[in-house]
């Protein structure tokens, strides 16, 4: 009995622990190194929220550098993180998309907007044509000769570094708005309308950016680049002294500075007579829309609030049902185990509510069903180990024995049948995983969270608790307990 | 002691019987895919002031903006569920501020998904990639747990028959049942059909495994009487298992909201039909395999045994 009563305290340990966690105001750990809180996640079909799948906009058949996927995945999350969403999720789905989930986001048109903002940012050349000509250009869509996820515009202009770039490109630009394609000879990329201007740099290179005043009490933004940013920039500066630089993002000319002096230690400011609020804005531009990558929203998913929250009650309460007539049924017909086994359940449930706080999971409805069947596992186990008893005890075994018996016999068809179930949800899991379904995905991992914990209760928790009572009764004049 | 066995050309029958109307039905009316799968919109609202609009008007408003193909549902009292070709987030609220100046109502957007049409067939693709995984996952882990016994790979075949079966009835009861009640075929009820499939072999090898000890003990019995034998011996099990598992679901069915409500049925189904499988199905399966019966299916007749 020593055996059974060791197992009693790691099973308290976890027990205590699993509590400490599923406390709904969880002070969380916070000793040295490990500093965590815990919270319940709640999916955006609980709470209302918007969920978008965005795509490399790219032909299908081009390959996508992994580390491009993964800074604009970065971007993506540095600009939603700047909407003050909480518990926001940016994650790639598959090599060449991105899932986008705000719970709780109120005003989903407009978190949308941000996310298809982040666009793509590029410095052109526009030495071409003189101010006012490009000043009538500001807010208009241009053509620039960038491929996106081909070209690598830093790699295009670095060797041609030696010679100058301007006279291969100016004679060929005509201005006027209806320019026809011959215009478009130095370029590769079919133009619809319009002249073509060169990428010099796309905002891949800009490291840093802030608004800064000047002593007249004017806003310039001031930027910083990276070495092979620096490189570009002074050598196209050096060239190009009194001409403009455009500023595009997703090919519409948001800025139109023009080169005052050569910008050699890769930092520079944009002056341009702005407004605070202007300022800010284009730094806002710059740091965050300078993908590697151009995105497009494929899919779009928002889930009003009220919607979410009735789901959550509803499902509460389906659940608390379901648990109350589980437990019910195995007190009833199973008696004494049914309690004891009923007690496992509770651990059961306490100790795999706080998996999903510590992982922490996201529970969206699919995943509470997941939760839900789970517990039909939890009770399988126990429901298979207790006819082992009977079984055991019907053929003329002694209590104990036929309770270790029944373990042992069980313990074959417990692990093949959840270890199945486990397969399924690996599969099901990286389904989910490839399409940015994360409701398959929720439901998969809680599903197979349970499955595995289901094992600990029925295995330890139930044998442990089952072995205690017997300890403390007469089996011989309590056997009506056992159902037997 | 019952006998499963004996009957099961029985059970085989009424099996059969579910599987080929529904298989009928699917090959009449065939699924109807939500956009999930086919890609399009859905757009979910609710009036908070003012009187809904008959259909047809919306119908016409989506038509004025380019969506001529707009199927417009009633959901309660006051909402609206209107599906039609994918669009864009501005697309939409051009759509919702356009009902709201129209109708002179005020809308509340309970839901709104778009989906591209390339990436729900991509999705219903690896779906069916991801079935066979798994039957192919599952075959191969079961012929390993009894590979103790002989001739393993039957009963991992037979799993996945079983398994197969349960697909089967889901889906033909899905087809009737969508064709009458318009339900659409979504990714939720693909979640619950491969649930489906976990649970329809995690009770088949409760079974097996029953079977698997029993030859080790009743080294003289026939196959059929211990395969029987071990049915029986975890008939209780099966029954109470799909029973609590059956009450927790209907209590999602009846009062975890409508947005599932569809997901747990297709689950009721499936879990009805996997323990049905695995007592009446996957094991006398078995037997038929062990026979051979399959020599005298055509020509009973002539081969009858005597007796």
């Amino acid at each position: 009995m020593s055996r059974t009563y060791r197992l009693l305290i790691p099973i308290a340990v976890i027990l205590l622990l699993a509590i400490y966690i599923d406390l709904p105001k969880s002070p969380g750990i916070h000793f040295i190194g490990i500093n965590r809180d815990f919270s319940t996640r709640l999916g955006l079909d609980l709470v209302g929220g918007v969920q978008a799948l965005l795509e490399a906009d790219v032909p299908a058949t081009t390959a996508i550098n992994p580390s491009d996927m993964g800074v604009a995945e970065k971007i993506v999350e540095n600009r939603v993180n700047a909407l003050g969403v909480s518990e926001a999720v940016v994650q790639p789905a598959g090599s060449r998309r991105i899932v986008v989930e705000l719970p709780g986001e109120t005003d989903p048109a407009k978190a949308l907007a941000v996310i298809k903002q982040t666009g793509l940012l590029e410095f052109i050349d526009m030495s071409s044509i003189s101010t006012q000509q490009a000043a009538s250009l500001v807010h208009t869509k241009i053509n620039t000769d960038w491929v996106p996820g081909v070209s690598q515009p830093s790699e295009n202009t670095s060797p041609a570094l030696p010679t100058p770039i301007i006279p291969t490109l100016t004679p060929e630009i005509s201005l006027t708005p209806s320019a026809t394609p011959s215009s478009t000879i130095t370029s590769t990329v079919p133009v619809q309308t319009g002249p073509t201007f060169h990428t010099v740099m796309t905002g891949a290179d800009i490291t840093n950016v802030g608004v800064q005043t000047t002593t007249g009490g004017g806003y310039v933004v001031a930027f910083e680049l990276n070495s092979e940013g620096t490189q570009i920039f002074k050598d196209f500066t050096s060239a190009h002294v009194g001409q403009i630089l455009g500023i595009v993002l997703d090919k519409e000319v948001i800025s139109i500075p023009s080169i005052n002096t050569a910008i050699t230690q890769g930092k520079g400011v944009i002056e341009g007579k702005f407004t605070s609020d202007e300022a800010n804005a284009l730094a806002l531009q710059l740091k965050y829309g300078s993908l590697p990558i151009p995105l497009k929203v494929i899919t779009s998913e928002t889930v009003g609030p009220t919607l979410g929250q009735d789901s959550l009650r509803k499902s509460l309460i389906a659940g608390l049902i379901g648990g109350s007539v589980v437990v019910l049924f195995m007190a009833l017909y199973y008696r004494l185990p049914g309690i004891v086994a009923d007690l496992a359940l509770l651990c059961y449930a306490l100790i795999t509510y706080a998996f999903f706080r510590l992982i922490p999971v996201t529970l969206t409805l699919p995943g509470i069903a997941g939760f839900v069947l789970s517990v039909g596992v939890a009770v399988d186990a126990n429901v298979l180990i207790f006819e082992r008893i009977k079984e055991e005890l019907h053929s003329g075994r002694s209590l104990r024995q036929a309770i270790d018996l029944g373990w042992n016999r069980a313990w074959p068809s417990i692990r093949d049948s959840n270890f199945s179930t486990l397969i399924t949800c690996l599969i099901l899991f990286w389904f989910g995983n490839t399409f940015g379904a994360s409701i398959v995905k929720g439901f998969s991992l809680t599903l197979a969270i349970g499955v595995m914990v289901s094992m600990f209760t029925a295995i330890v928790v139930t044998r442990t608790f089952l072995h205690l009572v017997l300890d403390n009764i007469n089996f011989t004049q309590h056997a009506r307990w056992f159902g037997v | 002691m019952i006998d499963i066995v004996k009957r099961r050309y029985l059970f085989f029958g009424i099996s059969l019987l579910v599987i080929i109307p529904g298989m009928i039905a699917l090959l009449i009316w065939g699924m109807p895919l939500a956009i999930d799968f086919k890609g399009g919109s859905l757009l979910d609202i609710r009036f908070d002031t003012g009187t809904v609009p008959p259909p047809s008007q919306v119908t016409a408003l989506y038509a004025e903006n380019g969506f001529s193909d707009s199927i417009v549902q009633t959901s309660g009292t006051n909402g609206l569920i209107i599906r039609s070709l994918d669009m864009t987030d501005a697309q939409r609220n051009q759509l919702v501020t356009e009902m709201e100046s129209r109708f002179g109502v005020k809308i509340t957007v309970q839901r709104f998904e778009s989906v591209g049409p390339s990436v729900g067939q991509e999705v219903a693709k690896r779906a069916a990639g991801a079935v066979g995984l798994a039957a192919l996952g599952i075959l191969i882990y079961i012929t390993y747990a009894f590979r103790g016994v002989s001739n393993a790979y039957r009963y991992g075949v037979s799993a996945i028959i079983a398994m197969l079966h349960d697909v089967a009835v889901v889906v033909g009861v899905e087809a009737i049942v969508a064709h009458f009640f318009k339900w659409e075929v979504d990714s939720l009820f693909l979640t619950a059909l491969l649930t489906v499939i976990g649970f329809s072999v995690h009770d088949t090898i409760v079974v097996f495994d029953r079977i698997r000890e029993n030859l080790n003990i009743y080294r003289r019995l026939p196959y059929e009487t211990v395969v029987n034998h071990s049915i029986v011996q975890t008939l209780v099990r099966s029954i109470n298992t799909q029973l609590t598992v059956m009450l927790t679901l209907l209590t999602l069915a009846l009062f975890g909201g409508i947005t599932i409500r569809h997901f747990v049925v297709t689950l009721l189904v499936g879990v009805f039909s996997g323990t049905y499988s695995s007592i009446f199905n996957a094991s006398p399966i078995l037997v038929v395999w062990e026979n051979r019966e399959w020599r005298s299916w055509f020509r009973r007749k002539v081969s009858q045994p005597v007796g």
